[in-house]
Formats: structure tokens, sequence, C-alpha cells
């Protein structure tokens, strides 16, 4: 009888180094010590370095008085705050810019995106070259030539451009009026919060109506009218509470109103174009992304554009705009850091730059401002799984 | 009540009626359709007309092409004489100027390269890429740093567009490597490599570059022993490296991903090995599919390279910052800055146009 | 398959006059005149690329066409967008690829366009689109989404969708050309009830087998033209031209 397999092993997994598993617990045990002597002489270094550099360790810093001043501080800030204070301060300041960008660059990227398909070749053009002029110029040169090209350039507050007497440009920044609420400002305010509620209830109402008599209330008309109407005309009745606190030329600069820094204005105006310019992209994609026979399908049945548009592109369209936008709403935030190239106060240039320079404690430092950004990251890569895996396409 | 109907000769095409023609047809079609896009038509370019015409004349009519100094600069155009002047320090930096024809020599090698692995045409792509990542490195880092009989030129004197393409280089080459081994790791069945991957990319991803380029100026220096002492463009290098290996493990994982199961396994039936099942079957394909995403990355990467500036690097882009502060040339900010925006975007700009001719080949092949 | 009975009456419900239809230089569409009258079934072959598509793609302003006359229902197609839509709500189309909103349960897919444009109740859209899905044997799946559903079943949703509208007539694009072959017989069964109700159907296929059965007429098209027309007996057992014996053989496979 022939028996071929004589020259193998009948049982066992042969020798010890050919086993695949063993192979694996091995390279990963190796990997394992491999990672630890690299951290462990990193650390051994880094301590011995603080040590002979006498730099302390620790975040005891964070009470210490700063004593430094900050251009643009959001909430009370003086030269006897703390280090702890400052980190506040920055992390504020880079919320700020970046919520103004993502504002702007969301409003501008769809307009332009949207312009992209539009079936007139001129607009069209336009939009395309938008995208693709300030797509493709580093970020940083933007933010330069803002800051000192256009805005640092701009003549003396003497002879700053005006709108209206109102609103104020010059190289010291923009000047525009500060509302300054009067008593009886807040009826306008809980006009608006009741106006919202009662336009949620509207458009609850709305929809059972539809679903009994089929036939709808003009809601385009109704929400604005209970959301904006109603807390404008309670705010005439009232006696307009509100005052305006005008920017005035005082000597050499504008005093009174609110002053939007000229840092602040050129990170926000590059920040907005040049993210702008990519979510212009991902709405086109977006849009061109619901197959023909979709649009086909809903003007089959007679759907109007505007309809078709709104029930059957947008909704599917979102799916693949929403993920892609929150990941260039991330990217601003990182890119706002580019902040500290024009002295903007953001938390890099205050905390890991200004602040780092004084206490010297660059690990801890770095470690803070860099765990920001990661939490910001991983809570909004959280949120945006628990959105994919609501909206995902049910399929088999 | 059926009809009966037979066509006994069949008709001929014909031309489409007059107004589905040529250039009235195609105005009538994309520009005046109907009174709104007439109207849009009539604003948009009315809206081009206005900006475009004052710029062009700045630019080019008005502009002032000739001269040495500050005071052949009286129009009212642009005054490209401003950048005229200081072309070479743009271009070298403060790299002395009886060594530069060393760098030209990179410069030339380095376009001769791109042509090489660029150009569908030119065969031999698999020596070029060795060629580009071996050779050509070491080769322009003598010629650039000095040795073998060249007078060293130490690195702070590297400066403007040389050292631009050199981080740009030096990211591209470093980073894509290195973004491979940590896809692989991410897909691998080691809980402790993938877990170890996951961590080191999605930090990258997490930060912003300059945190990391503060980190590489500031904290590195602690990291290594006292007495050692580490070139600060060494340490962005490392740092930018680090940073981009991250984001083009991403692209790498995605094209990984779009490779079926089966080619693993046919490799596997094959007797191949891990390393050569990845090699020769999978990753030749992921590869391929994700050119553009990498190339996508390359641009990133190129436009990122102006963030050095912020730690003390003269590139390109410091050099026409530091001439904004001239005080022989005050005034001549628009054209540096719209200088530097030019040569950045011919670069970015072609090589999204190379992404998407590549894009186009690859969809053809399938 | 019984033969069903032919209902259709006099009154005209589609009228295309000398249709011509330009693809840039290409002439895709020439001098297609065709009368469909109310209750009729025609049945339209053809090699691909003849224009068949393109030409039932015209009846309800999918394509535009560039010459000649479209008439639904005594109305006369322009690019009027009131107009265009008021066609449409006469006019039901089932697609190849069946292009359900993916988004939109099965319920909703046939409820959309009554509420929308029709306003009709809600609660009466729900019933009528429960009412189709009972037809067409998917009442049970109303629920779920598109991407749940086979492709056979996807189709016949779609043929609900389009019933809810309540339409005059019903076009019928290549709608098993995309199916596998186990599923096209309950697609079919649903298109011969429909049929034995007495709907107008303008159906471009190639299931010959449903053209014996249903259609009134046969029209066989080439090169952007109508060559032959006639009744299926005659069209299946005596065709005249070359072309359309040429085209019997391949697909009846003789």
């Amino acid at each position: 009888m022939l028996r071929p397999f004589d020259s193998l092993p009948r049982r066992g997994r042969g020798p010890l180094w050919r086993d695949p598993a063993a192979r694996a617990l091995v390279f990963q045990v190796l990997l394992l010590i491999g990672l630890a002597s690299v951290i462990g002489l990193l650390v051994h270094n880094t301590l011995q370095n603080l040590d002979a550099r006498g730099i302390n360790t620790g975040f005891d810093f964070l009470d210490n008085r700063a004593g430094f001043s900050i251009s643009q501080t959001l909430i009370s800030y003086d030269g006897n705050s703390t280090y702890g204070r400052t980190f506040v301060i920055g992390l504020l300041n880079t919320l700020l810019v970046s919520a103004l960008g993502i504002v702007a660059a969301t409003i501008i990227g769809f307009t332009v995106g949207i312009a992209r398909l539009s079936p007139n070749y001129l607009l069209a053009k336009l939009a395309t070259v938008y995208v693709e002029l300030f797509r493709n110029i580093p970020l940083l040169l933007q933010i330069l030539f803002w800051y000192i090209a256009v805005i640092r350039s701009m003549p003396s507050p003497r002879q700053s451009l005006s709108l209206g007497d109102m609103v104020f440009l010059n190289g010291r920044g923009l000047f525009v009026p500060a509302p300054e609420p009067q008593t009886g400002f807040w009826f306008s305010v809980a006009a608006l919060l009741a106006g919202s509620v009662a336009a949620m209830l509207m458009a609850r109402h709305n929809r059972q109506r539809q679903s009994r008599t089929g036939r709808r209330l003009p809601m385009g008309w109704i929400i604005p009218a209970l959301v904006l109407g109603l807390p404008v005309m309670v705010f005439l009745v009232s006696g307009s509470p509100l005052q305006w606190d005008v920017p005035a030329l005082k000597g050499f600069n504008f005093s009174g109103g609110l002053t939007v820094l000229p840092e602040l204005l050129a990170l926000w105006i590059a920040l907005s174009i040049y993210t702008a310019a990519f979510i212009a992209e991902i709405v086109r994609s977006g849009i061109q992304s619901v197959p023909k026979g979709q649009t086909e399908a809903a003007r089959a049945l007679s759907l109007p554009p505007r309809l078709t548009m709104n029930q059957v592109i947008i909704p599917q369209a979102m799916r693949v705009i929403i993920p892609q936008m929150t990941s260039q709403y991330l990217n601003l935030i990182k890119n706002s850091s580019l902040a500290t190239a024009i002295g903007y106060p953001d938390l890099v240039a205050v905390f890991a730059g200004t602040t780092l320079n004084q206490v010297g404690q660059s690990v801890e430092i770095m470690a803070m401002t860099m765990a920001v950004y990661l939490v910001l990251s991983l809570l909004v890569s959280l949120l945006m799984n628990i959105y994919n895996a609501r909206t995902a396409l049910r399929e088999r | 009540m059926a009809t009966s109907f037979f066509r006994e000769s069949l008709i001929s095409p014909r031309k489409p009626p007059v107004s589905r023609q040529g250039l009235r047809g195609w105005l009538h079609e994309n520009l005046f359709s109907g009174p709104v896009n007439s109207l849009v038509t009539l604003l948009v370019g009315a809206l081009a007309i206005y900006a475009l015409v004052p710029v062009i004349e700045w630019a080019l009519i008005k502009a002032q092409w000739v001269g040495d100094s500050r005071a052949d600069c009286s129009g009212d155009g642009a005054c490209w004489v401003y950048i005229e002047t200081r072309l070479g320090s743009l271009i070298y930096g403060f790299y002395p100027e009886a060594q530069r024809w060393r760098v030209d020599i990179v410069f030339v090698l380095f376009v001769v390269l791109g042509i090489w692995l660029m150009v569908p045409a030119v065969p031999g792509k698999k020596v070029a890429a060795l060629v580009g990542l071996l050779v050509f490195p070491v080769v322009a880092f003598f010629l650039l740093s000095g040795g073998f009989g060249l007078e060293h030129v130490p690195t702070r004197r590297w400066g403007g567009l040389m050292l631009t393409l050199v981080i740009a280089s030096v990211g591209i080459v470093g980073s894509l490597p290195l973004g491979i081994v940590l896809a692989l790791g991410r897909r691998s069945s080691m809980p402790l490599v993938r877990g170890v991957c996951v961590v080191f990319i999605e930090f990258w991803r997490g930060v912003p570059l300059i945190t990391v380029l503060f980190m590489a100026s500031v904290m590195f220096p602690l990291f290594v022993p006292e007495d050692f002492n580490i070139d600060k463009l060494l340490r962005a290098l490392v740092g930018i490296m680090l940073f981009w290996s991250a984001y083009m493990a991403e692209v790498v994982r995605s094209g990984l991903q779009a490779i079926p199961s089966g080619q693993g396994e046919a490799g596997a039936a094959l007797g191949l090995g891990y390393w050569q099942r990845m090699g020769l079957v999978v990753l030749p394909q992921a590869l391929k599919l994700v050119i553009p995403g990498i190339v996508n990355t390359f641009i990133a990467l190129f436009k990122d390279t102006t963030l050095v500036l912020i730690i003390g690097l003269f590139d390109f882009l410091a050099l026409i910052k530091a001439g904004t502060s001239d005080s022989s040339w005050l005034g001549f900010a628009i054209e540096g800055f719209v200088f530097a925006a030019l040569v950045y975007w011919i670069f970015c700009f072609g090589m999204s146009r190379y992404s998407q001719f590549i894009e186009r080949r690859l969809y053809r092949g399938h | 398959m019984g033969s069903v009975q032919t209902t259709s009456s006099d009154i005209p419900m589609i009228e295309l006059q000398r249709l011509n239809k330009w693809y840039g230089e290409f002439h895709v569409l020439r001098d297609i005149d065709l009368t469909v009258r109310k209750g009729e079934r025609i049945v339209i072959c053809g090699p691909s690329g003849s224009g068949k598509s393109t030409m039932i793609r015209c009846i309800n302003h999918l394509e535009e066409h560039q010459a000649g006359d479209v008439i639904v229902n005594g109305i006369t197609m322009t690019r009027d967008v009131k107009r265009v839509e008021q066609i449409r709500r006469h006019v039901g189309m089932v697609f190849q690829h069946f292009n359900l909103f993916p988004h939109l349960s099965v319920l909703d897919n046939c409820c959309l366009s009554p509420v929308w444009v029709k306003k009709t109740p809600r609660k009466k859209a729900v019933d009528t689109a429960m009412m189709y899905l009972e037809r067409v044997k998917i009442a049970d799946q109303a629920h779920k989404y598109p991407g749940q559903l086979s492709g056979g079943q996807q189709q016949r949703v779609a043929i609900a969708r389009s019933l809810c509208m309540h339409p005059d007539v019903m076009l019928f694009d290549e709608p098993t050309s995309a199916l596998d072959p186990e599923m096209i017989k309950e697609v079919l069964d649903v298109m011969i009830e429909l049929a034995e109700e007495g709907m107008t159907m303008l159906c471009v296929t190639h299931e010959m087998g449903f053209a014996r059965t249903v259609a009134d007429r046969v029209i066989f098209m080439d090169e952007g033209q109508i060559i032959e027309e006639n009744d299926p007996e005659t069209f299946f057992n005596h065709p005249r031209s070359p072309r359309t014996r040429a085209f019997l053989g391949q697909i009846l496979g003789h």
C-alpha cells in the first residue's frame, strides 16, 4: 500500500519557528520590548536634560503669574492672571476664529460648489477658477498676503474706508458698532425664543394638517415671520431698547464700538477663502455623486425642480458631503494655528509660544497644546461615526 | 385596430437645425438659454471685466519690467524689478554664489528624474523609482552639503526655492515608504502591531503641523543626550516626514481595502509568504489605484513646507516675507506675494493636473 | 399566459408627429410618426442604439426633441416647465435600473409625489400606496428600504410608485433587462395584469413572449426610425423587412 504522506509528521504543528501564531507572538514581544526601550531612553534623556538645565516638571506653573499682555481676550485677563488663564484665553481665541471661519467657509463653499454645477458656462467657469486658484496656493501665503499686503497696508485711521460712517476699515483693523442692550431688551430675546418654539410647533401642526387634508401652510413665510418678525415687532413696540456704540475717530485711532484685530481679520478671510475652495469641491462631487437616474425618476413623477433638489438630491448628497465637510472643519481648526505667523493670539501663539518661552517646560506645554487638538479630533470623529451609523443606507 | 406599416427605404441622417449648431448653438445653450441665464451671463461677465481689467493692467501693461533699483519703479503698475533684483536669493537662499552651480546640477537631475518618473511613455519606471529613492538623495546631499572635495555649505545657508524643494522632496521620499509600512501594520492581524500603528497614525493626524514643528524645534533637543546636536533642518524634516507618513498611510490603506481579498488568497495559494504576497501581488495593485491620492498628499505636503518659516528656516516664502520689511524696497509686498503665489500655484496645479491625468489613464485601464 | 383582450378605443393618448432629435450632430430620431390610442399596448423592439429608449423618453420630456410634435392627452409638449409637469402627471415611467430613492422607505417612495405634487393627504396617499403595493404583491415589505430588496422586488415597487400617481399611460424602458432571469417573470406578471386592466402601455422590451401575449402592436426600430409596425401575429410570423427578420432571428435564436 502506498503511503505518500509518510515523510510528513502525522500530527503536531511542525517546528515552532514555522508556526505562524508563535512567530506573531515573538514578533509582538520584540516590538513591545523595542518600543518600551525607545520610550524609556527618551524619557531618561529628557529627565536628565531637564535636570541639567534646571527646568521644573509638573503642572504647577499653570498657577503662576503670566505677566504678559494679550491683544485679544474674550474673558477678563490682565498681567496678574495665571498661565492657566493664558491657556484658556488662547483656546477661546482659537475657537473664535475657527467658528467664524467655519460659518464663512460653509457659506462661500456651498455657493461656489453649486455655482460650479450651474448651466451657465461663465458662472461655472468662474467658480472653477476660484477653486483651482485658492486651493493651490499655500494657506500661509494667503494669510501673509491678507495681513501684510492688504490689511496692514490699508490707510491710517484718518483715511479709513468707511461704510455709512458706521463701519470703518483701516490698517489697525475693522471697527464696527457694538450693540448695547438697554433695559427691556430682554423682552425681544424672550420673543425670539417664543417665536422659535412657536415655529417648531407650527411645523408639527403642518405635518399633521397635511396628513389629514393634504394641504400645507405656506411655511416658507410663517417660519421667518415667527422667528424674525415677532422679535422685531416686540423690539419696536418696546421702544427699540438697543443702542449702538458707534466707533469714532479720537486722535490717531478709533475708540468705542467693536474692534476686529487686523490679525483676526486676515486669518478669518484667508481661512474662509482657502477652506471654501475645498468645501466647494466636496459639495460639487457630493451632488454629482447622486446618480442621474434619481433626477430622472423624480422628474418622471412630475416633481418640480425645487422639490427634486430638496427631497431627492440633497438628502442623498448630504450623506456624502457631511463626513467630508467635518474633516474640512477639523482641518480649518488645525490650520487656525497658523495664526502664530502673524501674531493672532491663538492657543499655539500664546501658550506654545509666549508661555513656553517664559516657562521653558516644553514637554508639559506641548503635550497640553497637542491634547487640545487631539481631543477635538477624536470628539469630532466620534460624532461622525455616530452620524454615519445612523444615516447609512440600509442594504441587504 | 392595429395599423400595419413598413418602411421600404431608410431615412438618411440629416444635419441638426441651424440654431443647434456651431457658435450660435453653443452660446444659446450655455449662456443665453433663458432670461435668468442671460442675466447671470451679463452680471458675471461685467464682474469679470470689472475685476480683470485693472489686474491685467497692473500686472502686465503698466508694469515695470526692467531696471535695477527702486527708482525705476514709479508708475502705477507692478514693479517686477523688485523680484528680478532678488531672484538669486529667492532661488538659492544664502548659498555662496560661487557654489550655486552645485544647486543647478541638483535641479537638473531633479527635473530629469521627475520626467522619467512621471511621463508614462518613458520606460524603466522601476529603475527610476530606485534611483529616485536611493541614488538621487545621496548624490543630492553631497552636492548640496559638500564632501568629496566640495566645500561644506552648512544647512543654515540653504534657503529659498531650493530649500522648499529639498523639504518637499525629502518629505515625499520619506513619508511614502513609512506610510506603506504603517498602512500594512494597521491591517495586520497582530493586535499589538495594529494598535501601535493606529495610535501613531491618529496622533499625527489629530494635531496641527505647526505643533509638530514646534515639538521638533523645542522638544527634540530634550530627547537626545545633551552633547548631541542635531541640525535644525534635519529636525524639521523628521517632523514633517512623521507627520505626513500618517496621512500617506491612510491613503495607502484605502488602496489596500479596495483590493479584493481573493488577490492575497491567490498569492497564498501559490505558496507566497506575507512579504512576497504584499510586495508582489497586493501592494503593486493598491499603490497604482491610489496614485491620485498620493499625489494629492504630495500637493498638501508641498504647500505646507511653507510652515517652516514659523520655526525660523528661510524657505521661499520666508524670503518673500522678509523682503516686505526690506527698508530700501518698502511697499512692494503685493508683488512679492503675487510672484510667490504664482510659483506655488504652478507647482500645485501642475501636480493636480497630473493626478487627474493618471486617474483618467487608470480609469481607462479598468 | 393567455391572450389579453383588446380594449383600445379611438381616443389618441399619445401622438408623435415627425419627431426628430439630434445628439450634437448625430441624428438619433428621424421623422417618427406614432399614434397611441387609449387602452392600447405597444411593444417597441430593436437593436441597441436604435433610438427606442430615446423615443419614449421624449414622451415625458426626459429628452428634448428638436423638431416635430409630442402631444400627450391633447397637450402639446413645449419647454414650459408647468406644461411639462402637467404632462408628466399623466405619464408614469418605469426604468431599466428601477431608480428607487434609496434614502426613502418603499412606502415613502410611493407617497413622495402624491403628497408633494398632488397634495394628497398623507393618510390617503398611504392607503393608495398600500393598495398598489398589495397589487404588486409586496405590501409586506412596505417599511423596508430599496437596498434591502431584490431587483425584481425593486422593479415591482417602481411600478407601484408610478401607479400611485394614477397615470393614464405607462412607459416601460427595458424594465426586465437589469434583472436576473428568475426575477423577470414576477415583473412581467405584474405588467400583464396591468395590461388586462386596460392600462395604456408603451414597452421597450426584448421579451418577445410578453409582446405576443399582450401587445396590440409591435414596432421595430432601427437607425432612429420606425422600420416596421404590425400586430404581433403578422409581425412575428411574416416580418417584411430583412432587418426585422435578422433581428428576430438573433433574438429568438433561429
